[in-house]
């Protein structure tokens, strides 16, 4: 990495880190809207998840440990340092890395406190890991391949989108996307919405402003894999950006549908299905990439 | 205004009620009511709650079950207790093994009585209860500014 893109990277995060939670907390809005909606309610106010963590924000500091909520802020920065080197037009490789290192502090974060629950829902985490990972570097080799390098801005200059070539991977990716974006069938750490489930997996013992913190790092990320959804359709035609920005919405909506429809399943059928998706989509995909 | 009125998150515990009060708790929260339209959602972990919703009387078998949720909550926290059991022990309060209505156990703010508790109540209760919230999370804010100043 030489000195310029240091820098990119570096304005890249401080703009995502602006930029991100304003997107995200509306997309969140829209979601419990756009899901009240398809259960026959009202739903709360679009604004709802801003109201939710400045109230977070003003609940009383308890925690169970010193080291839980300094865990939290480590996987808050890398998510924010992966979603600005993604957007400064980086690595998709390192965005990967750097977003399964915040994946890893959050998970250290739920067994730092020793709680049962919290332990299940630390586990039941590192089975989505497993689950989606594979698929997820395949994504980020298929892109190379599809463009020649792994760099976002590249895709900008490339004559035709990646998606022309990768179709196989996009649909495996859109397949561990609901589990990357805590979404049913796959939410089975911890759901976003106000699910019941082992107290609240993951996030069990973690209240307050740590809880805010979780909440605003739920809305970067799903920023960033909606960024990845996009990366797809950009070629060198600057007005494929809207394209990318308009199917990612789509995909986010047709999360919402999948959310609303499918009842949690069970990590065996989870870590099942998302495995035989990068075998086969993912496996093709890239034998048939190398005879490109 | 305090945005903990804007959000309150609730936890529900039936103490030893006969379902009654219980189903008009679920009751509110589905299509009909819909209280998420207040920002209310229900939580089941004492930790995220904001609101304690109790129904049913306290006897020996639970009571340290309601002390050791409402320790567990973060201040600030409102307890509301729905259905007249919660209140005060209701056609149950000579029984030899009911100590009482759930002030017996833990502070109470708000009393919603009613057998079963209707929905239309635990709404008033709670938005009742939003009015204590704000209170108390004013008053933590002022303590915490007062011991900053002290340090």
């Amino acid at each position: 990495m030489d000195g310029m893109s240091i820098v990119a990277v570096v304005i890249g995060t401080i703009a995502f880190t602006v930029a991100a939670p304003l997107l995200g907390c509306l997309l969140a809005g829209i979601d419990r809207k756009i899901s009240a909606r398809m259960q026959g309610r009202v739903g709360p106010p679009l604004l709802q998840p801003y109201y939710d963590v400045r109230k977070l924000l003003e609940k009383d500091r308890v925690s169970v440990n010193a080291s839980e909520g300094l865990y939290i802020s480590c996987a808050l920065f890398f998510t924010l340092l992966a979603g600005g080197i993604f957007f400064s037009g980086g690595s998709v490789l390192m965005s990967v890395f750097v977003i399964t290192l915040a994946a890893l502090f959050f998970i250290v974060a739920a067994y730092s406190t020793r709680s049962p629950y919290a332990e299940v829902g630390a586990n039941r985490e590192i089975l989505q890991v497993l689950a989606y990972e594979p698929m997820v570097l395949l994504v980020a080799v298929g892109f190379y391949m599809a463009i020649g390098s792994f760099d976002v801005a590249a895709a900008l200059g490339a004559p035709v989108p990646a998606i022309a070539t990768t179709g196989l991977l996009f649909i495996g990716f859109l397949f561990v996307l609901t589990i990357k974006l805590r979404k049913s069938p796959f939410d089975l750490s911890y759901s976003h919405h106000a699910h019941q489930e082992i107290v609240k997996g993951i996030t069990t013992e973690m209240s307050g402003p740590t809880l805010a913190k979780v909440e605003v790092m739920h809305w970067c990320e799903n920023v960033l894999f909606l960024g990845w959804v996009g990366m797809f359709f950009l070629w060198a035609n600057p007005l494929s950006i809207l394209a990318a920005v308009a199917v990612a919405l789509f995909v986010y909506f047709l999360e919402i549908v999948i959310d609303n429809n499918f009842a949690r399943v069970k990590w065996q059928a989870m870590l099942k299905w998302s495995w035989l998706v990068t075998i086969i989509a993912g496996g093709i995909n890239i034998v048939l990439l190398t005879y490109l | 205004m305090s945005y903990i009125t804007k959000s309150p998150w609730v936890i529900h515990y039936d103490a030893s009620s006969c379902n009654g009060c219980d189903i008009e708790v679920l009751a509110a929260l589905c299509p009909g009511y819909d209280v998420e339209r207040f920002g209310i959602i229900n939580t089941g972990n004492p930790k995220h709650a904001d609101i304690f919703l109790v129904t049913g009387s306290v006897n020996e078998q639970n009571i340290g079950v309601i002390k050791e949720i409402y320790e567990q909550m973060v201040e600030p926290k409102v307890v509301v207790a729905c259905g007249v059991c919660a209140c005060s022990a209701g056609i149950f309060h000579d029984c030899y093994n009911v100590i009482g209505g759930v002030d017996q156990a833990i502070p109470v703010d708000v009393y919603a009585p009613g057998c079963a508790v209707r929905p239309e109540a635990i709404i008033d209760a709670v938005v009742a209860g939003l009015g204590v919230l704000d209170e108390k999370a004013q008053a933590l804010k002022a303590q915490n500014k007062a011991q900053k100043k002290g340090a």
